[in-house]
């Protein structure tokens, strides 16, 4: 399996908190406008290999990357990367849903309004196009003014992914974003991200196998920090090359 | 007994306990209330409200210096206080959480929060009315923000640790800078709590005596010149309390309704703006 169009490539990468070896020797390439997912039990890592991509361990002294991070060629661990306008481009949503303290409107507005200035109609039109991309905008335009967390739990979750689109960015990163929700919620974040691969590139952790099975292009199995296998989907889960995989995406380890 | 039963009887027992435990402290509490009620609201006139401290052996007059008094140091200490505390606790809590000057901070702050009011008026005597060799009302300003600051730092640091870090990150995830984060974030989330906690510290100065005995001293006639002595409702409660005048201790009842009235009504704020907090 070779992917031509890499967006995102890790060479040599190890991940340490303080000094725990978290991430081992970890080499591959994310394709471009795909859906990439890792999978892998509790602990191994596969969190921690997803938020070294906006770099959300900066915020922490202790924890400290080495080897190379490549991002259109660029190496994201070059200590002169700007890390605000790196997050501009490439977006996050966790696990919980996490509205900010504010009107639906100014929650979509807030990273907008970090990067770039716009005139108020261009940013009104920049929540509706944020808001209809992340499937919400019919749900709330009565209701912009109203608070973010008076939504529910699956539109809230709606919110956070519109609120990382709004900055336009070109990866959006999610992290187990539908294991706080309910099945209905959870398969409209999936149809949702079906829709979102045509312009940006996705990379998506997640508990759930059945999950990365349906909606993933390439799948990889994570245990212990290091990356036991990675390949399309499709043939990771039909026909995995390592017995590990197997056990693991069978269910008789895990 | 059966094991079943056996519970029952036991949580039974810790329940009643409880409610006794509860019944006891609100006796008291209902008691200082009914009694601060009876006794104030009968010296309550349009006098206390228009008319000076009278002088001994007059018969009429009221608290008006005193009241306003009050309320200008209670006002200031609070404006002074008040960023200053929410600065450090912003500090402590975003910045400092596990670094020497955050602990040193936090202990210090702790030290002051527990330090008995009556050291700090004694601090501010000797620092500010011991040196400028007067007593004004500004010593006393100064001893009731350091009152209000600690309050405020403690607050301030709780609340702000409350917020999820999740909530954070995801303002990071952004590429908000940490100022922007906890600015427009971080504070606002937290800000029913903080306005509690700064409201708390109002109601708790509004009462202080000790601090402004030994600063602002107290003042028979209007006065608002902040250099001089100024007259409050605490010290003038304390003096009119212990004299042999009847009229004087019906004044001082009247102050201590006042007061407990405005700590009673800022509790209430506090509480409103919490619930109100919760909706959202």
């Amino acid at each position: 399996m070779e992917i031509t169009d890499a967006q995102i490539e890790f060479k040599d990468f190890n991940f340490f908190y303080g000094k725990f070896h978290a991430l081992k020797n970890i080499n591959f390439k994310m394709a471009r406008h795909k859906v990439t997912a890792f999978i892998g039990p509790s602990g191994c890592g596969k969190s921690t290999l997803l938020r070294t991509i906006n770099r959300m361990y900066d915020l922490y002294p202790d924890q400290r990357a080495e080897g190379e991070l490549l991002f259109d060629g660029r190496n994201l661990l070059d200590p002169k990367i700007d890390v605000s306008v790196l997050r501009a481009k490439i977006g996050m949503v966790f696990q919980k849903p996490t509205p900010f303290p504010m009107s639906i409107y100014d929650n979509i507005a807030f990273g907008v309004k970090l990067h770039e200035r716009l005139s108020t109609a261009q940013l009104n039109e920049r929540v509706e196009w944020a808001l209809r991309k992340a499937a919400l905008w019919e749900e709330v335009k009565d209701k912009l003014n109203q608070s973010g967390m008076s939504l529910s739990g699956g539109q809230q979750q709606r919110l956070c992914i519109a609120r990382g689109i709004a900055v336009k960015p070109e990866v959006i990163l999610l992290d187990e974003p539908t294991s706080a929700l309910d099945p209905i919620s959870t398969s409209r974040i999936e149809e949702l991200i079906d829709e979102l691969k045509k312009e940006f590139t996705i990379v998506i952790v997640t508990h759930n196998m059945q999950q990365a099975a349906r909606i993933s292009d390439y799948t990889a199995y994570m245990y212990l920090g290091e990356m036991v296998e990675f390949g399309v989907t499709d043939e990771l889960f039909v026909k995995p090359k390592k017995k590990e995989t197997e056990d693991y995406i069978t269910g008789r380890f895990g | 007994m059966t094991l079943h039963s056996k519970r029952k009887f036991v949580n039974g027992l810790a329940l009643s306990l409880a409610m006794a435990a509860m019944a006891f402290g609100l006796f008291w509490l209902l008691w200082i209330l009914v009694t601060v009620f009876q006794l104030g609201v009968s010296g309550l006139s349009l006098s206390l409200f228009t008319e000076m401290t009278p002088p001994p052996g007059a018969t009429d007059g009221g608290l008006l210096n005193a009241i306003v008094g009050s309320l200008i140091m209670v006002s200031l200490a609070t404006l002074i206080g008040t960023p200053v505390g929410l600065l450090t606790g912003i500090y402590l809590a975003e910045y400092g959480r596990y670094n020497a000057l955050g602990n040193a901070t936090r202990f210090i702050n702790d030290l002051l929060l527990s330090a008995p009011s009556i050291v700090i008026g004694l601090f501010v005597y000797a620092v500010v009315v011991a040196t400028t060799g007067k007593f004004s009302a500004w010593s006393g300003v100064i001893a009731l923000a350091l009152i209000v600051l600690p309050v405020v730092v403690r607050t301030t640091e709780n609340m702000l640790q409350l917020i999820p870090n999740t909530l954070r990150e995801a303002a990071f995830a952004l590429g908000a800078p940490k100022s922007v984060v906890i600015s427009k974030v971080t504070l606002r989330a937290a800000r029913a709590g903080v306005m509690t906690g700064v409201l708390l510290a109002v109601a708790r100065i509004a009462g202080e005596t000790a601090p402004l005995l030994f600063t602002a001293l107290s003042n028979q006639f209007w006065s608002l010149n902040m250099n001089e002595p100024m007259a409050n409702l605490p010290v003038m409660i304390f003096k009119f309390a212990m004299s042999p005048f009847s009229n004087w201790q019906e004044l001082a009842w009247a102050g201590v309704f006042l007061i407990t009235l405005g700590v009673l009504a800022l509790n209430i704020i506090a509480r409103v703006f919490l619930r109100a907090e919760k909706i959202n």
